[in-house]
């Protein structure tokens, strides 16, 4: 596990540094969907478009957890009346 | 006098309080509506279904504080609230289906144009906001469900010096 935690640490030195403009992520993925959102989605907010269509795997996958969360939650806690 | 000491004793252990219930009364209708506009100018302006679900579901905290969870169970029974918590996340996987069933990808929305009156791109955007609602009921569902299984421990009830 000491080795893993080393090895991820040592990793993280080559990562971009915090708010590279150069860094792949700032040169490639973001202009390319803050460009062609309103062309491809008819999106004005950018933030919403990646979340909702771009990247909506990720947020069915949220949704799932809160669902999920709230299941678990009746699951545990619920008690019904007598 | 005596009478008037049970009358007030009364009162306070049942937490009414004309001030407070008025003030929700009249807060409530704008916070849903708020929460109402932001799910559904999520892809306008910032918000979006997780914001605009937890503003509503705060509404419906705050009438749970303000009065009691009867009164909440009432407007908002836990049959509903679990058919909503459900309905949400079909409402987000259901239009992904669809997606598919038209002959795309999963959760690829532009070819909701198919079925729907816009262009290509507006189907996206309409296909955004769908997903958006969905989320936006889901996650009131489920937070409210959470309060009321967290505030009474399981039992959906007041606690035991609340009680008439």
């Amino acid at each position: 596990m000491l080795i893993t935690g080393a090895l991820l640490i040592y990793a993280t030195v080559d990562m971009p540094d915090w708010g590279d403009a150069n860094s792949p992520a700032n040169t490639h993925v973001s202009p390319r969907y803050l460009e062609k959102t309103i062309e491809e989605t008819a999106t004005p907010n950018a933030v919403t478009s990646v979340l909702g269509d771009y990247r909506s795997y990720d947020t069915l996958g949220e949704t799932t957890v809160i669902f999920t969360a709230g299941v678990v939650c009746m699951l545990l806690l619920r008690r019904s009346q007598k | 006098m005596h009478v008037a000491l049970e009358e007030v004793t009364e009162v306070i252990s049942r937490f009414e309080d004309v001030i407070i219930q008025t003030i929700c009364r009249l807060l409530i209708p704008p916070i849903q509506l708020f929460a109402l506009y932001v799910i559904a100018h999520g892809h306008h302006s910032p918000g979006g279904g997780f914001q605009g679900g937890c503003i509503l579901a705060a509404s419906f905290i705050l009438l749970v504080i303000a009065y009691d969870l009867q009164e909440m169970k009432r407007r908002m029974s836990e049959k509903v609230n679990i058919i909503f918590c459900s309905l949400g996340v079909i409402i987000y996987s259901g239009i992904g289906l669809l997606c598919m069933l038209l002959g795309s990808n999963y959760l690829d929305y532009g070819i909701l144009h198919t079925i729907l009156p816009v262009e290509p791109a507006e189907a996206r955007s309409l296909g955004i906001l769908g997903i958006e609602i969905g989320v936006g009921i889901a996650v009131m569902a489920v937070m409210v469900s959470i309060f009321l299984n967290i505030a009474s421990g399981g039992e959906h009830e007041e606690a035991e010096e609340f009680k008439e």
